[in-house]
């Protein structure tokens, strides 16, 4: 009986030892307040990323380096130049390649002993819930609200727990959402936001610009509160939003509510999750305005009657070499003119914005008047 | 206090306003700031997000929260 009880023991020391090793993570092991325990919870932890771009390289970084044991990466995208600016797991070589698959060979190098597992592929409804069940804790890293609703609204189908970041600009939100505190209230994306404004509405870094430190920041604090949820330490920031304004270097944190009728406008259940049509749920406004090619939108800039508006700021290139008039979309928003001419017809850089002056501008006008929006911008002329 | 988008419009700081209720704060703000009708944002009354129409009282703290999407 003493022989089986010290191999028991033994067995468990054995066991410990090679669930992590002792000296990567001897910074934690010493930390007071988190030790062994806490190491081990990270070592049996499955994390999945949406998302290796500005959130997801420094979120998937640390996570890696903690030691978290299984980590997933959901992206299709490929590097591009200007995502360097920010996405640091990153390097100029890497230009043109699949981000899942950069990250994780990057992730691997630097922390062997935890397994990684690259999705090439566009997070729908057809994968997700699929893919979500094979994962503790989701990460939301994306870059558009239908991407977004799409996690939150799969996170609460299966009582996953989501860690929500977004960024605009100089400022940045963060929230642990399907996460019940003690008294066992939990919310979700839809209790701070019922339904998705259009894309024009809450422009994405592409349209809008962001400081490149931002998303590094904001990921890192996705980071913290993953960590927080898988080791237990801590208060993570559940039912609650975190606005962190990196020009001030103040943050304001607001509580969150279960909302009934945020909770009736989502699906109910993984069939309906299923039925749901997130992209055009999400842009629902923006389609009523028509939208032309490139060439159409020449031919219509050479009548008469016609007038083309560029709703770019001042000073932004390329500028336009055809004949057009500037009211920037921030004056728009001020302000809309009177249109005379029969077809009002505006661009701007990549088709965004003109979306949304369109769709202002539309309001405004009489009967006869039509307003149109250059697709894809002066950049796909 | 605006945030985001909403402080592109109504410009960064806070700024004070007489109103008994959170329909009232945003009658004022639609009437000073036209583009704002359009915009969508969550609203926080002394840090706590309400949906309905919610009661002031002196030095309460409104908050027009937009949505982000970038990443």
């Amino acid at each position: 009986m003493d022989l089986w009880l010290l191999c028991f023991h033994h067995f468990l020391e054995v066991s410990m030892t090679v669930a992590y090793n002792q000296d990567r993570y001897s910074r934690h092991l010493m930390l007071k307040g988190f030790g062994g325990d806490a190491q081990l919870k990270l070592t049996s932890a499955r994390v999945l990323m949406i998302g290796a771009g500005g959130l997801g390289c420094p979120a998937l970084q640390y996570l890696a380096a903690a030691g978290v044991g299984e980590i997933g990466i959901v992206d299709d995208d490929v590097v591009s130049l200007s995502n360097l600016q920010r996405q640091v797991l990153y390097r100029t070589q890497d230009i043109g390649k699949k981000k899942a698959s950069v990250a994780a060979a990057q992730l691997h190098e630097l922390n062997p002993d935890i397994r990684v597992t690259p999705y090439l592929l566009r997070l729908d409804t057809s994968n997700a819930i699929e893919l979500f069940s094979g994962y503790d804790i989701i990460v939301d890293g994306t870059d558009n609200f239908a991407t977004r609703y799409l996690i939150n609204d799969a996170c609460v189908i299966l009582r996953k727990p989501l860690v929500f970041a977004a960024v605009f600009q100089y400022e940045g939100q963060l929230a642990v959402f399907n996460v019940p505190d003690a008294a066992g209230i939990k919310t979700n994306y839809r209790d701070l936001f019922e339904s998705p404004p259009s894309a024009a509405d809450a422009p994405d870094c592409n349209e809008a610009g962001v400081l490149g430190v931002l998303p590094g920041t904001m990921g890192m604090m996705q980071a913290t509160e993953v960590i927080k949820l898988i080791t237990g330490l801590g208060k993570p920031l559940i039912n609650k939003l975190l606005i962190y304004q990196a020009l001030e270097a103040e943050s304001y944190t607001v509580s969150l509510q279960p909302s009934q009728q945020a909770a009736a406008l989502a699906p109910q259940t993984a069939e309906a999750f299923q039925r749901m049509d997130y992209e055009w749920f999400c842009n629902a406004t923006i389609n009523k305005v028509a939208e032309l090619d490139p060439e159409t939108f020449e031919t219509l800039t050479e009548l008469a009657d016609v007038k083309v508006v560029d709703v770019r700021e001042f000073g932004e290139y390329p500028r336009a070499r055809f004949k057009h008039t500037q009211i920037p979309l921030s004056l728009l928003l001020q302000e809309i003119p009177a249109f005379e001419e029969a077809r009002i017809v505006v661009f701007c850089q990549s088709g965004k914005r003109s979306l949304q002056a369109a769709a202002i501008i539309k309001e405004t006008i009489k009967p006869h008047q039509e307003v149109y929006s250059l697709k894809g911008g002066i950049l796909a002329l | 206090m605006p945030f985001g988008q909403i402080a592109e419009i109504t410009g960064a700081d806070a700024f004070q306003l007489e109103a008994a209720d959170t329909d009232q704060v945003q009658q004022a703000l639609y009437k000073r700031f036209p583009a704002l009708e359009k915009r969508a944002y969550a609203i926080a009354v002394n840090k706590v997000i309400v949906k309905d129409n919610t009661m002031l009282s002196s030095g309460s703290v409104v908050a027009l929260l937009p949505p982000f999407s970038g990443g």
